[in-house]
């Protein structure tokens, strides 16, 4: 009679299904299957990917890579604001270490634009996340992991990076920066 | 040892008395953690509205963390045990298996509720629901939800050997109806659940004790979404099985089919908690192939599931209206709906809501790839707002309004409130829904305390249209609160003043039930659904287009690979 009842008719599963029932479940099954093709589809044809390309690392081998980074291709350092950051100006392709760590991302990189470059991501203490805005490319940072992404920036201007993994009572403070030139100056 | 019946003269159900009393005591409970957890989202949504920034940091965290505990799992869960006693003993007109051990069950999850609460607000344990390591929690945050889980476990227990009773007694004819079967579904992937919570939970109890030295936090999130998934899919079966008994209730419904309603419950159990990668998706360390073939393969099935649910319980609907003569056009059976029951509106706006507002925005964003425009922003709290809170609570809360006479045996005070309630109610959480995807798709983090970044050295700007939108946020929260706050004090209002109904006849030895007889030709033959297929092809042109656009709008950032 109903749902709450059991079936009337005892042999259920020879009922016919009706026709427009059986319409949708084929249309939903389709759907389902062009969604599915569509992530294969942006892995070949897509530009943006996350990278699969990921190291364990420790707290102290991750921090010193990026010191090295930081002491070979320091350009200036900040003022104002942003006065406890070296402002680092690698090569186009080399690899860049960002730190997130209670309450900041050190340092501050400048890249090029349409420059690719592979930016590593690791966390010193806590989860962080890792919140390209005004791009909005979100990314969850671990500790002891080295995430490593290729990425190319598209467009000149000044990027912050805010943190989006709740990290403790600083997290709301927890903002960073990058900056993305013309190139060629 | 006896067993006394109940007969109740409202509904015809028959209730076992000592199954009734732990339905009461489970819904009571969770009714109380609601009320709890409803507190603190006006804290935090009157945080959150940029322009009142009402708590401090510090207790902001610890109330998001008691809001989305209390609500998550201590609201919801209480109350699936209420609805697994009653998919079990009621329904199957059966008694109850170990109604002690069902006591021994509700107390530990009391008890653990409680110590998990303790924690919280004696501070140190702001952790968030999800308790992500290396963040530790105090001991007792980590064991109360162990002892809460292992109450939980029991009653699944119970519902399984009720099951059983219900056979070896034959209480009933045939198969188990198929608000049983989604219960069982329900119960099943609850096991799976609580085993996985088990796997990650003592552990992590253990290292907060100091016994275990390190635990990885890729690990724990790949686990912890084992369980954390995997428990909406208990929800999301449990309030698909109370639409199926809710438009059964009040039309008759029957379900267009029985074979692919089942099936559908079935690839819920296949494949919803391997679905859980979809929250790993921006995580390192993982292989795209795992990703794709874990939300594509596996989710699909179970989306497809829901979209065959979403139109299957409209669809029975339709037909119940059309068999009693609404026949005229494509929606004379839509609009005759009894639009003023609470029951029916508030399941009606659950289905539209929960479907169109947390399936899309759900399934954009288990997409690979387009996760990565919203992961952890405050995005992914407006989806399952629509998930468990339209969709499943609200679900549930109109199915209270149809226990209070029946369970309760109480007359409901304030009919007139209870009219309007699933309108207040659903209508402010479809904005509060929709207003957190906008500020997420802006970028606005979740779990934030302060979107000016209050003492940030290179604070960050929104746009002006994010701010708004939290704004909005703020505005149909408080109404939102407000709504569900007097529905709460209706329900218990009712429950102690309102006016005590007829008990109707007890009896020693169950009824069994009468099968009514099979409808030969007419049930052979029901009325075909235009006006629900007219609603999923709307349905599914929304999904498509907002699907697109996702990618549109991915594919104009920064190329990574
Ligand atoms: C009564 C109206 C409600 C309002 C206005 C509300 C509001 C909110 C808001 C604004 C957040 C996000 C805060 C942030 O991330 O910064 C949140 C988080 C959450 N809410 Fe609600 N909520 C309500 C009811 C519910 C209900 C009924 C449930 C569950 C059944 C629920 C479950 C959650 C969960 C699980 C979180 C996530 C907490 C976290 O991120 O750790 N909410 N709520
Ligand atoms: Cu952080
Ligand atoms: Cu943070």
């Amino acid at each position: 009679m109903s749902a709450i009842l059991p079936p009337s008719e005892r042999i259920w599963w020879n009922q016919p299904i009706d026709k427009l029932e059986f319409t949708w479940i084929a249309i939903a099954l389709v759907w389902s299957l062009a969604m599915f093709v569509m992530m294969i589809w942006w892995h070949i044809y897509g530009n943006q990917n996350l990278a699969n390309e990921t190291y364990k690392t420790t707290k102290e081998m991750y921090a010193a890579k990026a010191q090295a980074v930081v002491d070979q291709y320091t350009v200036r350092t900040g003022t104002e604001a942003e006065k406890q950051f070296p402002i680092v100006k690698p090569p186009a392709g080399s690899d860049i270490y960002m730190i997130g760590r209670l309450w900041d991302w050190w340092p501050i990189y400048e890249l090029e634009q349409g420059k690719t470059y592979k930016l590593h991501l690791s966390a010193m203490d806590y989860m962080h996340g890792f919140s390209l805005q005004p791009q909005n490319i979100n990314i969850q940072v671990h500790p002891n992991y080295d995430h490593v992404i290729k990425i190319t920036p598209n467009q000149a201007g000044v990027y912050s990076i805010v943190c989006n993994e709740y990290c403790g009572i600083g997290h709301h403070t927890m903002v960073g920066r990058m900056y993305v030139t013309k190139g060629g100056e | 040892m006896t067993t006394t019946y109940r007969i109740c003269p409202r509904s015809g159900l028959q209730f076992d008395k000592d199954a009734e009393k732990l339905m009461r005591w489970h819904a009571v409970a969770g009714v109380l953690a609601l009320l709890l957890g409803g507190i603190m989202a006006l804290g935090v949504i009157l945080t959150r509205w940029p322009a009142v920034k009402l708590l401090e940091a510090d207790v902001f965290y610890m109330w998001l963390t008691a809001h989305g505990i209390n609500m998550l799992i201590f609201w919801i869960i209480f109350f699936e045990m209420a609805v697994l006693l009653f998919a079990s003993s009621t329904l199957l007109r059966c008694r109850m298996a170990t109604p002690k051990l069902g006591w021994v069950s509700f107390w530990l999850m009391a008890i653990g509720a409680i110590m998990t609460n303790v924690a919280i607000f004696s501070g140190e344990s702001s952790v968030m629901f999800t308790s992500y390591v290396p963040m530790q929690a105090k001991w007792h945050f980590y064991l109360g939800i162990i002892l809460f889980a292992v109450g939980a476990l029991i009653t699944c227990f119970i519902f399984l050997g009720t099951l059983v009773v219900a056979k070896a007694e034959k209480t009933y004819e045939g198969s188990i109806p198929l608000v049983t079967f989604g219960a069982l579904t329900a119960c099943i992937i609850a096991i799976f659940t609580i085993a996985s919570g088990a796997v990650i939970l003592i552990p992590t109890f253990l290292w907060s004790l100091g016994y275990i030295r390190e635990i990885d936090s890729l690990m724990y999130r790949t686990v912890w979404w084992a369980l954390g998934h995997s428990s909406q899919q208990i929800n999301v079966s449990a309030h698909v099985a109370i639409w199926y008994a809710i438009a059964a209730i009040v039309f008759g419904a029957k379900p267009m089919s029985e074979k692919v309603s089942r099936t559908a419950y079935f690839l819920y159990i296949l494949f919803l908690q391997l679905a859980s990668a979809h929250h790993l998706l921006s995580d390192p360390g993982l292989g795209s192939e795992w990703k794709v073939v874990n939300t594509s393969y596996f989710m699909y099935f179970a989306v497809l599931a829901s979209m065959i649910h979403g139109m299957t319980v409209p669809g029975a609907i339709e037909q119940a209206q059309r068999l009693k003569g609404y026949n005229k056009g494509l929606f004379e059976w839509l609009r005759k709906a009894p639009w003023g029951n609470p029951a029916f509106s508030a399941m009606f706006l659950s289905l539209i809501g929960f479907g169109f507002l947390g399936g899309i925005s759900g399934v954009m964003m288990g997409a690979e790839q387009l996760n990565m425009l919203i992961h952890n922003t405050i995005y992914v709290p407006g989806h399952f707002h629509a998930t468990v809170v339209i969709g499943t609570t609200l679900a549930f809360m109109g199915l209270t309004y149809f226990l209070v006479p029946v369970l309760f045996k109480r007359e409901l005070l304030f009919p007139g409130y209870a009219k309007m309630f699933p309108y207040l109610f659903g209508l402010s959480m479809y904005m509060v829904a929709l207003v957190m995807m906008g500020a997420g798709t802006l970028g606005v983090s979740r779990r934030h305390w302060d979107m000016a970044f209050a003492g940030a050295p290179m604070a960050y700007e929104w746009p002006g249209a994010a701010y708004l939108m939290m704004g909005l946020t703020g505005i149909f929260g408080v109404i939102a609160c407000v709504s569900a706050g007097l529905w709460i004090l209706q329900i218990v209002f009712s429950l102690l003043f309102g006016k005590k109904l007829e008990e109707g006849e007890t009896r020693s030895t169950p009824i069994p039930l009468t099968l009514p007889a099979p409808t030969p030709g007419g049930a052979a033959h029901p009325p075909a659904t235009p006006g629900t297929m007219v609603l999923a092809l709307i349905f599914l042109t929304a999904f498509i287009l907002y699907y697109f656009v996702n990618w549109k709008y991915l594919s104009s950032l920064w190329g990574m690979a």
